[in-house]
């Protein structure tokens, strides 16, 4: 392919032009007792919570990083890593003038609507919603529903009650080594609570919560879903995110008490490093659901394309008699880019139900890795498990490997694995371009095709969005 | 409309053509006949573009038009047409989908506006009644799923929607009974024009009772050994191609 990437300018962009002033209210680099009690402090967090974030640290002292991910990077420095920054000192560009024009092409090709092109250009916000404010439309709808859609740190505030109750419960600060650093030193995120018997009268998105719209490094989501409430969450952006932050390790636990039902659906598109596999974040998550109530049900979806290193295994504890836990994963990895990740479906309750569908697309040098659980223990009469796992090769320096772990204690169970490893042939190629196609052209039909399980399952404007992401994220990746 | 003038092909080592000419003539339909491996599929590949074939010597105009220095889907949007042996399968790609973008391709290449879906659908109907393809069928994964027979069909649905200037018939009688050869068959001559010429490869003269062309040639070792009207797939039928030598004719043309 002739064309530089398009990938490769986003690089020289994420590096030129964006700056970040945190100098105004952060904490010196390094992690100690009072580095967490500084932010603890500076959040006017309650007692319980300072005291859980303490437990965490102490726990996460006496815990390794974890090494047994099928991806590779250098020693992470945890002591050189700034803990906590207060996004107010937002210095960005003021308008969409001041972006790289390379910037604005990429969010035309994605058909992102102005307004949200300047929050993701990291124009201020301020500048973004001065005039008709689409955000508080938003929230009106949600508060007249009774839904509680806010900040992390907001509901600390506003709803402690809540926090203290479910915060932890899916997702112990024990759980994992990156899920006690976020615990420790998380610093803010989504909460949402849906009452009793509602159904949350629209998509709930990152994109409107405005203090949202920079992630932070550390992020911790809570979402739940009191009895027979429905919620669909859409987490993340097709766009490129500007991001300085190399590690990241966020926490998502999402609780569906009975009859109720969440859907998360996420689309990540970090800065991937460039085609040298330099620069790049970790996106090292813990993203788990608990069925708590009988015939509860989640949904994960999730289209990954960015990142440099994805360690990533959105999971369903389906504890509630009939609950349903479902699991659909497009992961592309292009150039150096890698990425370890899949789903657990631990089925406790009777009749409970999972259907896993993973679809992996490796160009380039990437190496993608799908890795499952599916656990049924041994109350769980009569559960049951689909498994699909594909992988498509593009190229022959990419790899796809497959990691699935089955384990029945419970014989009543019916479980059903299916696995396939294509490539792109050159047969498929040619008979598409015979008709006329373009090559590039081809290969996003072909792509397009074999994801169609997954992007069926996206809200629907998601589902457009991600198709053209992966078109833009194969551009020069096959020539 | 097409001159292909001692044209010589290899695969890997071994040469495949040696020596082919052929003129083909807007309207008129070219049978190319032969036993197996005597490079008929080769000539259609290499006609239409396929990567993995040399060609070592020769040349081919059609349109006055080098076709040779053309890629693959310049030379589709010029209105060359291979229709396959094996139509590949595209899982999750839905063949209307595949066959409005491939169309428009060629649209807009020759500087027509591209058909919107209503326009298209259209199309679409009024075509597959042509080639008497379910209209389902045309909703579904592209060859995904599809008995050999409805593969063969859907590439001459695709030949109809497209209207291509040349089609090449690689081998389309290939495992079709009668009744499918003989719908198949009707499709092709619904598509006969005095503007479109027609290559028909095949290894038996079965099809071509049904599709009745104006030339035959008979393709041996790798050169057209001998051509005739449409008589000579009768005397091949009965005849068979041991006859037909390759020795002498290689020694005769020899310099």
């Amino acid at each position: 392919m002739s064309d530089p990437s398009l990938r490769e300018l986003l690089n020289q962009e994420y590096k030129a032009g964006f700056v970040t002033d945190i100098e105004a209210d952060a904490v010196p680099p390094g992690l100690d007792e009072d580095v967490i009690r500084s932010i603890s402090a500076k959040k006017n967090e309650p007692d319980f919570l300072l005291e859980w974030r303490l437990q965490a640290y102490r726990h996460w002292l006496s815990m390794t990083e974890p090494k047994w991910a099928n991806v590779l990077y250098p020693p992470i420095d945890y002591h050189s890593i700034v803990y906590y920054s207060a996004p107010k000192s937002h210095a960005g560009p003021k308008s969409l003038d001041e972006v790289d024009p390379r910037l604005i092409e990429t969010y035309e090709k994605l058909g992102i609507p102005l307004r949200e092109r300047e929050l993701l250009a990291g124009v201020a916000v301020d500048a973004v919603f001065d005039s008709v404010s689409v955000a508080t439309t938003f929230k009106e709808k949600l508060e007249n529903a009774g839904v509680v859609f806010c900040s992390f740190s907001e509901a600390v505030l506003k709803h402690p009650d809540l926090i203290e109750r479910w915060l932890g419960a899916v997702v112990p600060y024990s759980d994992n080594f990156f899920a006690a650093l976020n615990s420790a030193v998380f610093s803010d995120g989504s909460f949402c609570y849906v009452p009793k018997g509602v159904r949350c009268p629209m998509e709930l998105s990152t994109y409107f919560r405005i203090n949202a719209a920079r992630t932070g490094q550390f992020e911790r989501t809570l979402i739940i879903a009191d009895e027979r409430s429905h919620v669909s969450y859409l987490e993340g952006c097709t766009a490129p995110i500007r991001d300085e932050n190399q590690l990241h390790a966020a926490v998502v636990e999402l609780i569906a008490l009975e009859g109720a039902e969440i859907k998360y659906s996420t689309v990540q598109n970090w800065y991937p490093g460039d085609k040298d596999g330099r620069g790049g974040i970790y996106n090292f998550v813990t993203k788990r659901g608990k069925c708590a109530g009988r015939r509860s049900k989640i949904s994960w979806t999730q289209v990954e394309t960015g990142s440099a290193i994805t360690w990533k295994y959105p999971g369903c504890i389906l504890l509630g008699d009939e609950s349903v836990g479902e699991f659909y994963s497009v992961a592309l990895t292009a150039n150096r880019q890698q990425a370890d990740t899949g789903t657990k479906m631990i089925h406790i309750g009777k009749n409970t139900r999972s259907t896993i569908v993973s679809k992996g697309i490796s160009a380039g040098y990437g190496q993608n890795t799908y890795r499952g659980l599916v656990k049924i223990g041994k109350a769980a009469a009569g559960a049951r498990n689909h498994s699909q796992c594909d992988s498509m090769l593009l190229g022959d320096k990419c790899g796809a490997h497959t990691f699935p772990v089955i384990e029945v204690q419970n014989p009543t169970a019916q479980m059903e694995h299916e696995a396939s490893t294509s490539k792109i042939g050159e047969d498929q190629l040619f008979y598409f371009q015979q008709r006329g196609l373009s090559t590039e052209d081809a290969i996003n039909m072909i792509v397009n095709g074999f994801c169609k399980e997954v992007f069926k399952e996206l809200p629907m404007e998601f589902a457009v969005e991600a198709q053209k992401l992966l078109s833009v994220s194969l551009e020069g990746s096959v020539g | 409309m097409l001159n292909v003038q001692d044209l010589h092909v290899s695969v890997g080592c071994s040469e495949i053509l040696r020596g082919l000419d052929l003129a083909v003539n807007a309207g008129e339909v070219h049978a190319i006949m032969g036993p197996n491996g005597s490079g008929k599929s080769t000539l259609a590949h290499v006609l239409a573009g396929r990567p993995g074939y040399d060609v070592t010597q020769g040349r081919v105009t059609y349109r006055d038009r080098d076709l040779l220095s053309l890629a693959p889907e310049e030379r589709a949007r010029e209105g060359v047409f291979l229709a396959f042996q094996y139509p590949v399968e595209v899982p999750g790609v839905s063949n209307v989908y595949f066959l409005k973008a491939a169309l428009n391709a060629i649209r807009k290449h020759r500087g027509e506006p591209e058909l919107d879906a209503m326009d298209f659908l259209a199309l679409v109907k009024e075509k597959s009644g042509l080639v008497e393809i379910e209209e389902a069928l045309t909703r579904r994964a592209v060859n995904e799923g599809f008995s050999g027979g409805e593969k063969k069909r859907n590439e001459i649905f695709q030949m109809a929607v497209l209207d291509p200037r040349l089609a090449i018939l690689d081998e389309t009688d290939s495992g079709l009974d009668i009744d499918a050869l003989r719908t198949v068959a009707r499709g092709v001559n619904q598509l006969r024009t005095a503007e479109r010429a027609m290559i028909v490869v095949t290894h038996y003269q079965r099809l071509l009772e049904y599709i009745v062309p104006d030339f035959v040639h008979v393709l041996v070792d790798g050169r057209i050994a001998l051509s005739g009207g449409k008589d000579l797939a009768l005397d091949l039928e009965t005849r068979g191609y041991g006859w037909l030598d390759p020795g002498p004719n290689a020694v005769a043309e020899a310099p």
